[in-house]
């Protein structure tokens, strides 16, 4: 075959490396992912209660994370942070903040939705057989919300990982910028090199949250109450 | 903050902003016609045109715009295929949103309860008639939150254009804060004029999800997401 640059990938470790820096992107995503869910539940059961002004806190909040790009988010963070509190703080620790920011809004909205879809009978019904509060959510309430929640809460990592790519625009050595790399040092020998790379990050990218989001399909399917 | 940094530069982002705008139409535009080309396919059946638009779909719908620019700007070229940042953006728009349309119309055709169909044949209307009088008004009411939720992510989306170094709303917030170093003034700017944008265009979608409530019946089993 005449030269069409594939040999980029096999060269030296060249494709573990681009490994390695979806790795950087997937444990951003898996971090920031972990923090949402913590705190998304807190902020669902805050906005599914009838205090007036925590809710209305709650939904400002929703609000600014809708309609801002997660991209002036990371902007603002990355650049305010080091101009106002005089810390540099790098990428990673940035984008984990925006997104954990981010992704605590989508989650506690459908924690919030999850939650105020469960019928009042199923309450009145549990205090009538003489639940307590506590057996209540334990046994009757939480279990169907979960059930509810999990395809979306899927359906959310897999947004969380597509989001993360971003990170490579503040700077954060992840899959992207090892592709251009990697691009960069075969420029001479290779000059079709970016073709590959980034076929194969586009390939890596779909590789990944494929599965996943035919997980969430299938959950929601099986779950479907 | 420094005001008169500010009004020297707001033409700037006048222009950036218009920038943005134009190519999150173009975009839209385009991807409500391939949504719209997609759910025919399905809708109508055909093979093979099935198979391939339901593999566009999974994979516009499972890789980040970002990447998905970076192939078609610098990938591409190696192939002898030339596009200028702008015809990259409206491209890429255009192939992540076509996914996000042609599901929410399916969502709508499919939320059709089978029985309205089976009621206006059962009166005698045509299939033609039945899908043009019945069908498509219901799917267009519970369409409509979803394509109002998706014009405001693909909007969302335009911010990641700088990438392929089209002259955006964050390519100058990045060019001021590195020439100048005046972060405040620029971030600030960046996010009034997104504010500016979204603000408008998230109002008017909630007015009308409300206007188009009609044929919910109380279900308002709408699912969004990306």
């Amino acid at each position: 075959m005449q030269d069409s640059g594939i040999q980029v990938l096999f060269q030296g470790i060249n494709f573990v490396r681009l490994l390695e820096g979806l790795w950087v992107s997937l444990k951003l995503a898996l971090v920031s992912m972990a923090f949402s869910m913590v705190l998304g539940f807190l902020m669902g059961i805050l906005m599914a209660g009838r205090n007036r002004i925590v809710g209305f806190v709650c939904r400002v909040y929703l609000e600014i994370v809708r309609i801002m790009p997660q991209l002036v988010l990371l902007f603002l963070v990355y650049f305010g942070a080091a101009k106002h509190l005089g810390i540099d703080i790098s990428g990673e620790l940035a984008a984990v903040i925006v997104f954990s920011f981010w992704g605590t809004a989508e989650m506690g909205d459908l924690v919030r939705s999850a939650l105020i879809s469960i019928p009042k009978h199923q309450y009145e019904s549990g205090y009538s057989l003489g639940l307590s509060r506590m057996q209540l959510y334990r046994h009757i309430i939480l279990p169907q919300t979960f059930r509810r929640l999990l395809p979306s809460a899927v359906n959310l990592l897999t947004r969380m990982i597509k989001t993360t790519s971003l990170a490579v625009l503040i700077g954060v050595v992840e899959v992207v910028k090892v592709g251009k790399q990697i691009i960069d040092a075969s420029r001479y020998e290779n000059p079709k090199a970016a073709l590959w790379i980034y076929g194969t990050i586009f390939i890596l990218y779909f590789a990944v949250c494929f599965p996943i989001s035919k997980l969430s399909t299938v959950l929601e399917k099986k779950l479907q109450v | 903050m420094d005001l008169s940094f500010i009004s020297a530069y707001t033409p700037m982002y006048i222009e950036a902003a218009g920038l943005t705008i134009r190519i999150a139409l173009y975009g839209i535009a385009g991807a409500f016609g391939v949504g719209i080309l997609c759910s025919l396919i399905k809708e109508l059946n055909i093979p093979v045109l099935k198979q391939l638009a339901q593999i566009y779909i999974e994979l516009s719908r499972n890789t980040p715009l970002l990447i998905q620019l970076f192939f078609l700007y610098f990938g591409l070229p190696k192939l002898g295929i030339v596009l200028s940042s702008e015809t990259c953006a409206v491209t890429g728009l255009i192939f992540l949103g076509g996914s996000y349309m042609a599901e929410g119309f399916r969502a709508g055709i499919d939320g059709v309860p089978q029985i309205q169909r089976e009621s206006a044949y059962s009166l005698g209307m045509t299939k033609k008639q039945t899908f043009w009088r019945i069908v498509v008004p219901q799917a267009v009411a519970t369409s409509v939150p979803v394509f109002c939720a998706n014009i405001i992510f693909l909007i969302k989306e335009t911010s990641v254009f700088s990438a392929v170094a089209l002259a955006d709303l964050m390519y100058v917030t990045k060019d001021l804060i590195g020439l100048y170093y005046k972060t405040d003034e620029a971030l600030f700017m960046l996010v009034v004029s997104y504010l500016v944008i979204l603000l408008p265009i998230s109002l008017l979608s909630s007015y009308m999800e409300r206007r188009v409530r009609y044929a919910g019946f109380g279900n308002t089993g709408i699912v969004s997401g990306h």
